[in-house]
């Protein structure tokens, strides 16, 4: 479980350009379900979705994961704690181009330095699994945004994380690709993932397969409705 | 030990996969590193030549040479002055030297033309021959001829059998000598018996004794000018290095210059590479990762401009007899003619002049990435 306690996030703080994007945020994040965080854009969700993946740190408050602060940590643990607790699937999916499918898949393992053939098998079964087996020595700059997205997700996984955090998912997509990443956070759910999402997208917020959303407005949680099954 | 070694090929994978997709970029900056590299190098394996060939020029020249100065110019010694020396304590081996220049007008070219002292039995030349230098024997066709003829100040036609042409080993000191008998030597100069020599050779016992013994000859010959090996040595290393440093000092300006110009490439680190450090890090990569991939970057192009540099400086200064820098280094009367160069690199020099070109660009690019690496990888979800 990840609960973050009365964090607040200060851009520039001190400076006229002061930006508060989280005000005093409270919020238990459970385990093996999908939980997502909505509102509309400067909401502060993306912010909060940072410093639960360890991207930044709180200026207050504290986040913990499974009971540990992760939110103090030093820069080097905070590394290894993306790198191993954490897959993340940026908005715009950030995938480094000039390289290829299978290489940029890999990425995230480079500093554990698994062996290399382990590793590249291990690339291959995610990539297999998201149906890019074919793609996989084609330089990712010449694949389409569908494709694009699945080897970011597939990059998300290379590392096996408990958690897959995403943000603005569907952003790019269109509705046939939408019911395609629907599929695959089903996948990641049966497979005994913990998924947060950030989005403002009623086709995922009103999916099936979401459990919690917590609303998001002016840098605070508005609400957090569990949903019936 | 195995982890470390693994992780780093990880890096050194990405690097150059990441050079690749730079490669424009690192090729202009190769480019010039290798060009800073050839020049210093080429400054510094010139030096070492020359001075190596002079010290062993050096080491077969007299110990103390005394010349006769008449209203400040070099004249001919009188002969008398050779037992005037001898009787100076502490001296031996004093002997007459005859040499002097000859200007080729057919070949535009300069010949020192001098009397074997003897003391060496394969330089020993009867009358009627000559042994001569390398350049001498190929401007002169001496090989196929077997002869050499000369026209004397006088117009008239002088001709030597060749007894023997000198290898290119001692070039420097050789390159240009014509070596004949006395009798030979004074009738090509038309120079009388009694007219003396054109300076006096000789040897101290006692090595320590050198400067005293040039400040009796001082005082017993008034009119002479006293040269120890140690005077021209020092000489010459002065006029070279001074001729090295100025050189070196423009190039050292050049050497900053570069630096700027990697710092400022580096410093102007593309949104594109922001971005990718930014990503790396969210992905779970340390500062310590991102370092380490930019110092194989910098090390990488580093090593490989010095070792180009390095190796074409090598060719151009002994296998094209430093074309570029030559004229500038050595003037045209110090080496007078050209003299091939034996390969002669001071190491020290070497190791220096590569952590003065690799640590500041390696230092020079890692600053900025460094700045860039400890930002927050939050960048990447704005």
């Amino acid at each position: 479980m990840i609960e973050v306690e009365n964090v607040s996030r200060v851009y520039n703080e001190g400076r006229p350009n002061e930006v508060r994007a989280l005000n005093d945020v409270t919020l238990r994040i459970p385990d093996h379900a999908v939980t997502v965080l909505k509102g509309p854009s400067g909401s502060g969700k993306t912010t909060l979705l940072s410093l639960i993946g360890c991207l930044a740190r709180p200026t207050s408050g504290r986040i913990l994961l499974d009971g540990e602060i992760i939110s103090a940590l030093p820069e080097h643990f905070m590394a290894k704690m993306r790198r191993e607790r954490f897959g993340f699937v940026f908005q715009r999916f950030h995938l480094i181009r000039g390289l290829s499918v299978v290489d940029n898949v890999m990425l995230p393992a480079y500093p554990a330095a698994p062996d290399y053939r382990e590793l590249r098998e291990r690339a291959m079964a995610a990539l297999r699994r998201l149906r890019l087996e074919h793609r996989a020595g084609m330089k990712v700059e010449l694949l389409s945004g569908g494709e694009t997205q699945r080897v970011a997700i597939a990059r998300a996984l290379i590392n096996d994380p408990e958690w897959v955090l995403a943000d603005e998912p569907t952003a790019n997509l269109d509705s046939a690709l939408v019911e395609q990443l629907l599929e695959e956070i089903r996948m990641l759910k049966a497979d005994g993932k913990s998924l947060v999402i950030t989005t403002h997208d009623p086709r995922i917020i009103d999916s099936d397969v979401v459990d919690v959303v917590a609303e998001m407005r002016d840098g605070k949680i508005t609400s957090v409705t569990e949903v019936e099954r | 030990m195995f982890h470390w070694l693994a992780r780093q090929r990880y890096l050194m994978d990405y690097t150059l996969a990441a050079m690749w997709r730079r490669k424009w970029r690192n090729l202009v900056l190769l480019v010039v590193f290798t060009l800073v590299v050839f020049l210093l190098a080429s400054v510094s394996f010139f030096g070492s030549a020359v001075r190596f060939e002079a010290k062993r020029a050096l080491k077969f020249a007299p110990e103390v040479m005394v010349q006769n100065l008449v209203l400040g110019r070099h004249a001919l010694a009188p002969a008398d002055w050779v037992d005037k020396l001898k009787g100076i304590r502490g001296t031996r081996n004093v002997r007459g030297r005859l040499w002097g220049y000859f200007y080729d007008q057919g070949n535009g070219a300069n010949y020192t033309v001098m009397v074997a002292d003897g003391s060496d039995p394969s330089l020993a030349v009867a009358p009627g021959e000559v042994i001569v230098g390398a350049g001498v024997a190929r401007v002169r066709e001496v090989e196929k001829l077997r002869n050499l003829l000369l026209l004397r100040p006088d117009g008239k036609l002088f001709k030597l059998r060749a007894k023997r042409i000198l290898s290119d080993d001692s070039a420097l000191l050789t390159h240009d000598l014509v070596l004949l008998s006395e009798a030979d030597f004074r009738e090509f100069f038309n120079l009388p018996r009694d007219a003396g020599f054109t300076d006096i050779a000789l040897e101290v016992r006692n090595r320590r004794e050198v400067a005293t013994i040039a400040n009796k000859i001082s005082q017993r010959l008034p009119n002479a000018r006293v040269v120890t090996r140690e005077d021209i040595l020092r000489t010459y290393e002065n006029v070279f290095s001074w001729r090295e440093g100025v050189l070196q000092a423009m190039l050292a300006a050049s050497l900053a210059a570069f630096a700027i110009f990697a710092f400022d490439k580096a410093s102007g680190l593309s949104a594109e590479e922001r971005r990718e450090i930014g990503i790396l890090k969210a992905l779970g990569w340390d500062t310590s990762d991102i370092l380490a991939m930019k110092l194989w970057e910098g090390a990488l192009l580093a090593l490989f401009a010095f070792l180009i540099g390095a190796v074409a400086a090598y060719a151009h200064v002994f296998l094209f007899q430093a074309g570029v820098l030559a004229p500038v280094l050595k003037g045209w009367a110090v080496l007078y003619p050209q003299a091939p160069l034996t390969p002669q690199i001071d190491r020290l020099q070497l190791v220096t002049l590569a952590m003065l070109t690799i640590v500041p660009f390696i230092a020079a690019t890692l600053v900025p990435v460094w700045k860039a690496a400890i930002t927050d990888p939050e960048v990447v979800m704005r």
